[in-house]
């Protein structure tokens, strides 16, 4: 456990120098909500009947902003050749990476989640669903995202490469988070679809640590 | 049989005569299916556009069994760390993507006469289409890492993550939304199909599926001869 902490305390301690940690994000989670109005219409009905849908698909774009980074800057300076190496397993570093991911950039996009929803137009009741869904998927996008992370090590454009190789499997968490909300919304029963994601997001952390590792054995090869 | 085929010059060796027996079976099937489509009587709802289904579901299947070849191969290729496995999966890659882009602009020109609609949001298209973004990304990651072997290495574990994901995508999608029809064919207490459809859907899977065992193969020896060919540039070279 004592070799968790300490990968946790440097991925967290290096989080704000990695661009400024979450602010990138929430920065292009604000500018998505802000063009939105701008290309749908700003009538109040028309943006209220998309608003928590299009705050939820803002949060899974912006999660995926500061992927590149979360393996890329170790791997350039080597030190995940020495993580590699060292006596934690290689699982355990990514585990403690996407952790890191998730507390410094998902947490605060998904404080921002019911801002940007109520913003748009989505009643202000919704706000602690679109929250609780938003922590508990930005979990998952952070240890799915991780996976494509590792796997684009040493790729050529690698930031993009992302996007098409992780948005594909972005497909289940947002489907159970927007439904989550959605049914909120009509009055439906929303539990199902928080637990889906939560079930979706658990095991994600539990086998996406194995994925993450081996690509990352393969890069430094 | 996949023991047997792992040495590069015993699996050259059945390839070289399996590739166009396949190929020929897959015309031959191919021509007997569509003979028999041809002849069907046209479907009491559908009129002649249910002649479209025997190009669009054979594809689709086709999408879905390639997917398993190529988690197959990506599976082997990791474990073994055998080349031919890797050389398997990259040859499938564009095989698969190419039948699930089949199946999505055959289902849609379905779609507009029988449902009066391009495209709808429905599960099993939205499934389709998240399958062939899928194997879009697979072949950008194949074609962004330069050396060969950790792009085939990365590409495994990305089609072993993907076998994992892509039913709980179907899963969630289904959860999300459905339009489609069920399966008329695959259900119990047998298929609803009448046989004079029946019959010559399952030739012409058979057909599609002959077509790309020769394709798969053919593309293989490719693989193995560019790499071949590399050895022997470098070799000239050094």
């Amino acid at each position: 456990m004592n070799g968790f902490t300490t990968l946790m305390r440097r991925e967290l301690a290096l989080s704000w120098g990695r661009g400024g940690g979450p602010l990138l994000a929430l920065a292009f989670y604000l500018s998505i909500a802000t063009l939105l109005p701008l290309a749908i219409g700003s009538e109040p009905g028309r943006l209220a009947a998309i608003a928590p849908g299009a705050a939820w698909i803002g949060l899974a774009l912006a999660s995926l902003l500061s992927l590149e980074r979360l393996f890329e800057r170790d791997y350039e300076d080597g030190a995940l050749d020495l993580l590699a190496l060292g006596p934690a397993p290689l699982e355990l570093a990514a585990f403690a990476k996407c952790l890191a991911q998730w507390i410094t950039t998902g947490a605060p996009l998904a404080l921002l989640a019911p801002v940007a929803a109520i913003a748009l137009g989505a009643a202000p009741s919704l706000a602690p669903v679109t929250f609780a869904a938003a922590l508990i998927g930005g979990l998952g996008f952070s240890f799915c995202g991780g996976i494509g992370a590792a796997l684009s090590l040493g790729a050529r454009r690698g930031g993009v490469l992302i996007a098409v190789i992780v948005l594909p499997l972005f497909a289940p968490p947002v489907i159970f988070g927007g439904g989550a909300v959605a049914a909120y919304a009509a009055g439906l029963d929303w539990r199902t679809g928080l637990m889906l994601l939560g079930a979706y997001s658990l095991a994600m952390a539990a086998l996406g640590p194995f994925a993450m590792a081996a690509a990352c054995r393969n890069a430094l090869s | 049989m996949i023991a047997a085929l792992a040495n590069p010059e015993r699996f050259m060796r059945f390839s070289r005569w399996a590739a166009p027996l396949f190929g020929v079976i897959a015309v031959a099937l191919g021509a007997v299916g569509l003979w028999l489509d041809f002849i069907a009587p046209p479907d009491y709802q559908q009129h002649y556009t249910v002649h479209i289904m025997f190009i669009h579901v054979p594809a689709a299947w086709m999408s879905l069994f390639v997917y398993g070849c190529l988690a197959g191969a990506s599976f082997i290729g990791l474990v073994f760390r055998h080349s031919l496995a890797d050389a398997a999966a990259r040859a499938a890659a564009p095989l698969g993507a190419g039948f699930t882009f089949l199946a999505l602009v055959t289902g849609s020109l379905w779609g507009k006469p029988t449902w009066g609609t391009w495209w709808v949001w429905d599960a099993r298209l939205t499934s389709v289409l998240v399958l062939f973004l899928f194997y879009l990304g697979y072949l950008a990651l194949q074609a962004a890492i330069d050396d060969e072997q950790r792009a085939a290495r990365a590409c495994a574990i990305l089609a072993l993550v993907g076998a994992i994901n892509l039913p709980i995508v179907h899963f969630s999608v289904t959860w999300w939304n459905t339009l489609h029809q069920g399966s008329s064919v695959f259900r119990k207490g047998g298929p609803t199909m009448p046989p004079v459809y029946l019959e010559p859907l399952l030739i012409l899977s058979l057909a599609y599926m002959a077509a790309f065992g020769a394709l798969w193969l053919v593309r293989i020896r490719g693989e193995v001869w560019r790499k071949r060919a590399n050895a022997l540039a470098l070799r000239a070279a050094g």
